[in-house]
């Protein structure tokens, strides 16, 4: 009897059926995302719409482009009313917009060297430059690489002035050493005191460097092995790359002196960052890239101005900087106040406290605002355009569209530089997503 | 009180900058190079090719003053310079001479003490229109919607010319050139009105031309010409006298073509003259004698380089009109080489 009964009792598990349609698959997520409500339904309708007209306009304007003709009136001929871009604008002025109309072109009575395989000049010096630019920002943006890295990134703002601008190889080897020495003095002094050791370093570099320029006779860029380019040549988006560089890294450890000047209990230092912070922000950048461009060449006597770009830097870091101070500043005022009482306890030094305590959590705290300010500027440089600097903007505000070939192209010429710009303040910002993520130490 | 401190500074160090640049002969000759201010790029006027190399019609003029003074017409250091950077680049001495597009005006002159050498382009301000409109004259246009630049003389020709005219206008503020050719060819105004060669310049670039129409009348007058700083007479004679060449040779017929066969001596005094192979005008301006002939040499006469960059035969297509001889009717004209 009891056998029979037994017939009646599962000895294995009933396999899961799969989910009724409704409830997975695209069609569930279309039905919770696109059409939960009807307002819903029409809304997604509506956005159908608005993205087909849009795409239905631009895509056949893109696929019917023409990339290789010379001239506007050309590239219509070719088009014949039908609707489509005349990229060949960018194919024709390719370089020009990547690198300026000026930028010495090898040809091939260019002198070559380095066993003779590469011209003095040409476009692959600065192409070059673009590649070690990764190398050496790889150890800076991704801490978990070697540290050993870090050495090829010091050198590479040496290497890349040699590369860029040419002339004779001491310049840059004579500021490479004036640092080394700047640096091996501080290593020497900041054991007694951290004031003594900066001040100390960077007296001792300027020592270096005003003896050794007395040495490098004055023509040394004559036959010197890659020939040198003026700053006036430089343009193209090149242009906007190297100031964007330029004066990223260098506003950032300027704006944390000033965060900190700013909350210094010496009045005069207090001061001075005050001043500066204020009346910066209080100017727009436009006015300062003026002062650099055409007023300071009053206050020189004719002949011994500062290199233009020099000045520009110097301009927009100040700018930045100043910017960035006040996004740290507000990093370290999140910080609560045992942070700095417990550097105290521990018996440490106000640099001590500042490099191993504060500023690590501070700057974690600002690297939104950083970035923002970062990205910012990198678009701000195109505003150099209107003191005669043919940056991306510049070029294709001047040369390309007043030459008779392509006056009258704007979409696709102002469209490669929305979509260069895009990529490279896109990318910035999903790097500095990534590094929140990895830092994010906080209790959740 | 302050101010007047900053300002006097200012004075004495652009005086102090004027002094020093007083020989810019001396100076262009020693550096080997001409530094020319000119546009950062104006269609047929200046702009850098391809391959970097500038071309134009004002750009031929710093070309001539280079083949005169340096004898190479290559060797020209052009300066791009901004509508706003261009005054200050000629008064502090970065650059020897100007030649873009400026309107020779008296504030200019007098008061930003420069010295215009002359014109080499008689502009004023032009309308244009849509054929369909049906508008023959800019009196016609009572009650039209006007697109103009903003803060510009432009604003102000175009409202004293409609007063004048007591006829109605409704203006739409723009900003440059290229926003203008946007608006207009959309409709959002049935007129655009600019420096003429500007909107033939702009016209020839529009899919079709043949449906604008600029109108007959100019109401203002911009003269363009190159200058130079006040102070330096020497230097303002060469630029004066190098653009005067290329003139006369184009009222003498002396052409890039056959200048080489005219240098060697012909019937004509003042064609000898000019060329250097009689009198000493070349010693006088403290040059070679053949200067005005590499001048010319360099693209050729005031015609020649007129229909090279903005002639009829070009894409911006402008008649000679005003530019015309003064033997034909319009207002080129330059004193005699004697």
């Amino acid at each position: 009897m009891s056998d029979t009964s037994a017939a009646f009792v599962r000895t294995e598990q009933v396999p899961p059926s799969p989910p009724p349609s409704s409830a997975t698959g695209p069609y569930k997520w279309a039905k919770d995302n696109l059409f939960s409500t009807w307002l819903y339904g029409l809304l997604t309708f509506v956005s159908c719409y608005v993205i087909y007209v849009i795409l239905g306009n631009t895509l056949p304007w893109i696929f019917a482009g023409v990339w290789n003709t010379s001239s506007l009136a050309e590239c219509r001929e070719v088009l014949d009313g039908v609707s489509g871009g005349c990229f060949s604008v960018l194919t024709e002025r390719w370089n020009q917009l990547l690198f300026g109309f000026k930028y010495p072109q090898a040809t091939e009575d260019t002198p070559r060297t380095v066993l003779g395989l590469l011209p003095t000049v040409g476009y692959w010096r600065p192409s070059l430059t673009f590649l070690l630019f990764f190398a050496a920002a790889a150890p800076v943006l991704f801490y978990k690489l070697p540290r050993k890295l870090l050495l090829f990134t010091a050198i590479f703002p040496f290497l890349a002035y040699y590369l860029i601008w040419g002339g004779t190889i001491m310049t840059p080897i004579l500021a490479l050493v004036g640092t080394v020495v700047g640096y091996f003095v501080y290593q020497r002094l900041v054991t007694g005191s951290f004031a003594a050791g900066f001040f100390g370093g960077i007296a001792a570099a300027f020592v270096v460097w005003i003896i050794g320029g007395m040495l490098i006779p004055e023509n040394a860029n004559e036959g010197a092995m890659l020939q040198a380019v003026p700053s006036r040549d430089l343009g193209g988006f090149m242009l906007n790359m190297m100031l964007g560089v330029a004066c990223v890294s260098l506003s950032v450890p300027l704006g944390i002196a000033l965060a900190l000047g700013r909350q210094s209990d010496m009045p005069l230092i207090k001061w001075i960052c005050v001043i500066f912070i204020e009346f910066i922000r209080g100017v727009p950048l436009i006015t300062l890239l003026f002062v650099a461009s055409v007023m300071l060449a009053y206050f020189f006597p004719p002949g011994t101005t500062t290199d233009l770009f020099l000045r520009v830097v110097i301009m927009i870091t100040m700018f930045s900087a100043a910017y960035i101070a006040e996004v740290i500043r507000g990093g370290l005022a999140a910080l609560p106040r045992g942070q700095y009482e417990a550097a105290d306890s521990l018996g440490l030094d106000y640099p001590q406290a500042m490099r191993l305590i504060i500023l690590p959590q501070a700057l974690k705290i600002s690297i939104p605002g950083i970035v923002n300010v970062a990205v910012g500027l990198f678009k701000d440089t195109t505003l150099v355009s209107v003191i005669s600097m043919f940056d991306l903007v510049g070029m294709i505000r001047g040369p390309i569209l007043a030459s008779t070939e392509w006056n009258g192209v704007y979409w696709e010429l102002l469209g490669f530089a929305a979509l260069l710009f895009f990529v490279v303040c896109y990318g910035i910002s999903q790097y500095s997503q990534w590094l929140e993520r990895q830092l994010a130490t906080d209790h959740r | 009180m302050k101010k007047s401190v900053f300002f006097g500074a200012l004075t004495v160090a652009g005086l102090a900058a004027g002094a020093a640049a007083a020989g810019t002969l001396d100076d262009v000759k020693a550096r080997g190079k001409l530094n020319c201010g000119v546009t950062t790029g104006l269609v047929g006027f200046a702009a850098p090719d391809a391959n970097g190399e500038w071309n134009g019609f004002d750009v031929s003029v710093c070309r001539a003053v280079a083949a005169a003074v340096l004898g190479d017409a290559s060797a020209v250091e052009f300066v791009p310079t901004t509508g706003k950077t261009r005054f200050t680049a000629l008064a502090s001495g970065e650059i020897d001479m100007l030649a873009r597009n400026t309107t020779w005006t008296f504030s200019r002159d007098v008061d930003l003490k420069f010295t215009f050498v002359g014109v080499n382009y008689y502009d004023g301000q032009g309308f244009m229109v849509p054929k369909e409109l049906g508008v023959s004259s800019a009196k016609d246009l009572d009650g039209a919607t006007v697109c103009i630049q903003t803060g510009t003389t432009t604003e102000l020709n175009l409202a004293d010319f409609f007063r004048s005219n007591n006829i109605s206008y409704e203006p739409v503020p723009i900003e440059t050139n290229a926003e203008a050719q946007q608006q207009y060819l959309a409709g959002a105004c049935d007129v655009y009105t600019t420096d003429a060669s500007g909107l033939a310049a702009t016209r020839a670039t529009f899919e079709a031309p043949g449906d604008h129409t600029l109108l007959p009348e100019i109401i203002s007058k911009e003269p363009l010409g190159p200058l130079v700083r006040h102070g330096d007479n020497e230097w303002g004679d060469v630029v004066r006298w190098t653009l005067n060449a290329l003139i006369t040779a184009e009222e003498l017929g002396v052409t890039s073509a056959n200048i080489s066969e005219m240098a060697a001596g012909t019937n004509n005094p003042e064609i000898n003259r000019l060329l250097g192979t009689e009198g000493t005008l070349g010693e006088m301006l403290g040059l070679d004698a053949d200067w005005a002939m590499k001048a010319i040499a360099a693209g050729g006469n005031y015609g020649e380089v007129f229909e090279k960059n903005i002639g009829e035969s070009t894409p911006i297509g402008l008649a000679r009109g005003l530019n015309a001889q003064w033997t034909e009717g319009g207002l080129i004209y330059s004193p005699p080489f004697r």
